[in-house]
């Protein structure tokens, strides 16, 4: 019993193959709806959307390299409570493993969702995306694919892959239950479809379709990929770093915050439903702010700028899946998900811990052993 | 020039810490005046952020002092400040704040004499240390 299986591609292309293989799994008696990226009919937008109808599937536009937010977010509302069915939700690998990191922090659950990940062939930030759209002749989602699988990167509209997805090493879909792999797979027919858990091969299993051999280039293609993303991640490591490496430099690189908070906002892991950066904590009585001019003799306002991104670095970095949509929605063009990541890798490292690798490896926060640290302990001279 | 004087925050827990800080006072033993202790009733309610709020106001170190393992009254707490800590020693340093800037230690409730050694030994760390990056730096 094989756990491959192909997902034809017809002569009307790969679009056209991805569509109804979520059409087959929509038609399912098991499955009662699929939430995929739609795009919008009044405006070239794509945005996440629950379909129940086979006949919308149509609307759906899996390729189109628009990131607009995490849908980890959607997923985690739609299963807080019981929905009553099961629903398949596809979802880019950064989602897939932020949705991970929600279910460890109880903000949604697994078990009534069919998660369906593909090699992520990346996105672009929002404005880049809609400059691509207008520069397209052909479907923006369609042609973008074509160019990815052809290694070409000059896309039209003159614009680039989002940083966060240029340094992604995860983008194969690890966590999902059934696995859509492109990479490795140009000289054939069909993709690859993968039951990566017991619910996968299930569903893979009702649809009845042709099983597939392990391919052989796919290994290599995967390995090319994975080389370049590791090599560009760390040199946005190095260089991030060397920009932030004092507080003098870390408050020039955030010099054009102005405490927004749309960072957070968007961050798909953090959860807290109300941020200690908005309670009244943070809304500083007049008195207290003129006490900290008149002990410095200057105090820049909003204040709280350093200090806000510093505790969101203590209190999410370990949960960090490196998505970028902080970057994404930073009105001021910070790099925040520079920052974020470069951090992250600290701080996970540091336990052992990769955010979104599993359900059963606990947030580090979370846990605590008798006998470890002990080097953090003490006041001897270091 | 003056000689410089650290100011050190150190969030010690009601039960033991404190209680050690107490019985230096009562016993007539001495500490540096550059210690300002912030009792909090257990090291594990130290969040992240009153460490990093006090080194950006203007703390040359952060002190955490708690029940020795084991001895928590509520449990885990100190246990879970140690991660915190070992977190946090993590990120600050990325920033340039020198690690010996970030201390977590145990004192007992009947080590009043210890705690004054501590916190002496400290303070002349802190001292040789010098002045921490924020007092030359606008903090946004
Ligand atoms: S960060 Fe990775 S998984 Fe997320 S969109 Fe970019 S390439 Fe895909
Ligand atoms: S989104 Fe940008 S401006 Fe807003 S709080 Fe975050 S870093 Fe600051
Ligand atoms: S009560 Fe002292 S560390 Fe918890």
């Amino acid at each position: 019993m094989s756990d491959l299986y192909k997902l034809v591609i017809p002569d009307e292309g790969v679009l056209a193959g991805l569509r109804r293989f979520f059409r087959s799994i929509l038609e399912l008696e098991s499955i009662q709806a699929i939430l995929a990226p739609v795009q919008l009919p009044m405006k070239p937008s794509v945005m996440p959307a629950l379909i129940s109808d086979p006949d919308q599937i149509d609307h759906c536009d899996p390729l189109a390299p628009s990131f607009p937010l995490n849908a980890a977010k959607v997923v985690s509302q739609l299963t807080r409570n019981p929905i009553g069915g099961t629903v398949a939700v596809f979802l880019r690998s950064c989602e897939i493993r932020a949705f991970i990191e929600l279910v460890k922090l109880k903000q949604g659950t697994l078990d009534e969702v069919v998660i369906i990940g593909m090699d992520c062939p990346g996105a672009f930030q929002n404005a880049s995306y809609r400059r691509f759209v207008q520069s397209c002749t052909e479907d923006p989602g369609a042609t973008f694919f074509n160019q990815i699988q052809k290694k070409d990167t000059a896309f039209p509209g003159n614009i680039d892959l989002a940083e966060a997805c240029k340094a992604c090493e995860h983008f194969t879909p690890d966590g999902a239950d059934i696995a859509i792999g492109w990479l490795g797979m140009a000289s054939e027919d069909h993709f690859l479809l993968k039951g990566q858990t017991d619910r996968g091969l299930d569903v893979l299993k009702q649809l009845k379709l042709p099983e597939a051999a392990a391919p052989l280039m796919r290994h290599g293609a995967i390995a090319d990929m994975l080389a370049k993303r590791l090599a560009y991640r760390d040199d946005m490591f190095a260089t991030t770093h060397a920009a932030t490496s004092n507080l003098k430099k870390l408050t020039a690189y955030l010099a054009d915050c102005v405490n927004c908070y749309n960072c957070r906002v968007v961050c798909p892991v953090c959860y807290c439903r109300e941020c200690v950066f908005v309670t009244d904590v943070f809304d500083h009585d007049a008195s207290q702010v003129l006490k900290w001019s008149q002990r410095r003799g200057l105090v820049k306002l909003p204040a709280d700028t350093v200090f806000y991104h510093l505790t969101r670095l203590a209190h999410m970095s370990t949960a960090c899946v490196g998505c970028g949509q902080c970057s994404n929605a930073c009105p001021n063009d910070i790099p925040v998900m520079e920052l974020f990541r470069s951090v992250a890798e600290k701080t996970q490292n540091a336990f052992g811990y990769e955010a979104g690798r599993s359900v059963d490896d606990a947030p580090p926060l979370s846990v605590f052993r008798e006998n470890e640290f002990e080097d953090v302990v003490g006041i001897k001279g270091e | 020039m003056e000689p410089f004087e650290p100011t050190i925050v150190a969030f010690v827990c009601n039960w033991c810490t404190y209680t050690a800080a107490d019985l230096a006072g009562t016993s007539r033993l001495s500490y540096p005046k550059n210690i300002r202790l912030i009792r909090v009733m257990c090291t594990g309610m130290v969040d992240p952020q009153y460490v990093i709020k006090a080194l950006l106001e203007g703390a040359d170190a952060v002190l955490v002092s708690g029940c020795h393992p084991g001895d928590c009254h509520y449990i885990n707490g100190n246990y879970k400040a140690r991660r915190r800590i070992r977190l946090l020693k993590e990120i600050l340093p990325r920033f340039g704040f020198e690690p010996e800037r970030l201390r977590l230690t145990w004192i007992g409730a009947s080590d009043g004499i210890q705690f004054a050694e501590i916190m002496r030994d400290l303070t002349s760390q802190i001292r040789a240390i010098g002045p921490s990056q924020t007092r030359q730096t606008m903090i946004i």
